[in-house]
């Protein structure tokens, strides 16, 4: 599985429903992201890719759509 | 050693709902109820100031704890919403309280501002003595109740709570504290001049959500406690879904952390000290069991403090 299909799979867990959003779509502003779904969001990622994202990266930009946060992990793996 | 010895407080007497709010800024009540835990907040009158907010609390505090103003040893005022750049507060209520020569300092640290004082009165009380610690906030004159600014607007409340620190004898002990800042985010959550507090609160909420949980857990493993042996964590009172939240991290139940946000809103420096005030009134008793208070705001700033029965 690549990472935006992982990614996808962690967003529909978190909103509970099949959600399918577009890569380059703004979570925030479609309403898929709230500020504490973007918390489980972060930790989630770290759990599935096995990484640490330090509290200096947790700038919301950089989770505002699956092709940030495929980038973002891209850039830590 | 430095004890907690008596806290008091101060809420405006102009109740403020949420049909009044929500009619300014455009919402349905309801709505604001739901996105808040928010029912009801305290606004100052035109002729109070942060000062005389604090003054009252800071009254209230001594009344309580059988002194008079003229034996502290110290003043420490904590306000992020003071009418002027400088001096700030502090020397009024000082001036207010009739202790000339008694040194005030001001903490312009909104939110965690009542926490760090709190910290640092345990910190300096063998030196000065009897500490008290204000936090006051006139918020509503900081956010504007337009459409434009409603994401701020319906948060926050006016107030203001005040601890004598100790160094003699008090209902509890501070054992340790934690203050920590990382200004990498401090332009998160500001006060510019001549504008309306700005937030981003996706920020401030993750921040929040990793820092707050990970303070306590620190602060209590280096004094070989646990979570669950804490009796009551009293927190600044910003959201209770970060309440909430701070709860399920530390794996303690939520009943343990004390919550009056629904009737005063947010009220920023002063929130932590009004919240202390009530748990420590609605105690009635001596003290069976570790206090936790923690704060996490602007700047960043944020902390935790350790407390215990005597």
């Amino acid at each position: 599985m690549d990472k935006q299909t992982k990614i996808t799979e962690i967003l529909r867990r978190l909103a509970g429903k099949p959600i399918d959003p577009a890569p380059g779509e703004s979570l925030f502003e479609s309403g898929l992201l709230d500020s504490f779904a973007l918390a489980d969001l972060v930790s989630a990622l770290e759990k599935e890719f096995a990484i640490r994202i330090p509290d200096s990266d947790l700038r919301p930009r950089v989770f505002d759509s699956i092709d940030r946060i495929a980038a973002y992990i891209e850039s830590r793996s | 050693m430095a004890y907690l010895r008596a806290l008091g407080c101060y809420l405006p007497s102009r109740v403020v709902e949420n049909s009044e709010v929500a009619r300014l800024v455009g919402v349905e009540a309801e709505w604001l109820l739901r996105a808040t835990g928010i029912e009801q907040r305290r606004f100052a009158a035109p002729e109070e100031s942060v000062a005389s907010l604090g003054l009252r609390a800071a009254e209230d505090c001594l009344a309580g704890a059988g002194i008079s103003a003229r034996d502290i040893g110290l003043l420490i005022v904590a306000s992020g919403s003071s009418e002027r750049r400088f001096p700030g507060p502090a020397s009024a209520i000082g001036a207010a309280l009739g202790i000339a020569g008694t040194p005030a300092i001001d903490l312009p640290i909104p939110s965690a501002g009542s926490l760090f004082g709190l910290a640092l009165a345990a910190k300096l009380c063998r030196d000065y003595g009897d500490i008290l610690v204000v936090g006051a906030e006139i918020m509503s004159r900081v956010v504007r109740l337009e459409q434009a600014f409603r994401d701020t607007a319906i948060l926050f409340g006016d107030g203001a709570g005040a601890c004598l620190v100790s160094e003699g004898s008090g209902f509890a002990r501070v054992v340790d504290s934690i203050l920590a800042t990382d200004g990498d985010f401090r332009d998160a959550l500001r006060l510019d001049l001549n504008a309306p507090l700005a937030m981003d609160g996706r920020a401030i909420i993750l921040q929040a959500s990793r820092k707050l949980p990970r303070v306590i857990s620190e602060l209590l493993a280096r004094n070989q406690r646990s979570p669950g042996e804490v009796g009551t964590f009293v927190m600044h009172q910003a959201n209770l879904n970060l309440i909430t939240r701070v709860a399920q991290s530390l794996g303690v139940p939520d009943a343990k952390f004390f919550r009056n946000l629904g009737r005063y809103g947010n009220t920023s420096s002063a929130s932590l000290l009004i919240a202390a005030t009530e748990w420590w009134r609605e105690m009635g008793g001596p003290m069976q069991a570790p206090v936790v208070f923690a704060a996490f705001g602007a700047g960043l700033n944020w902390g935790a403090l350790l407390a215990a029965p005597v």
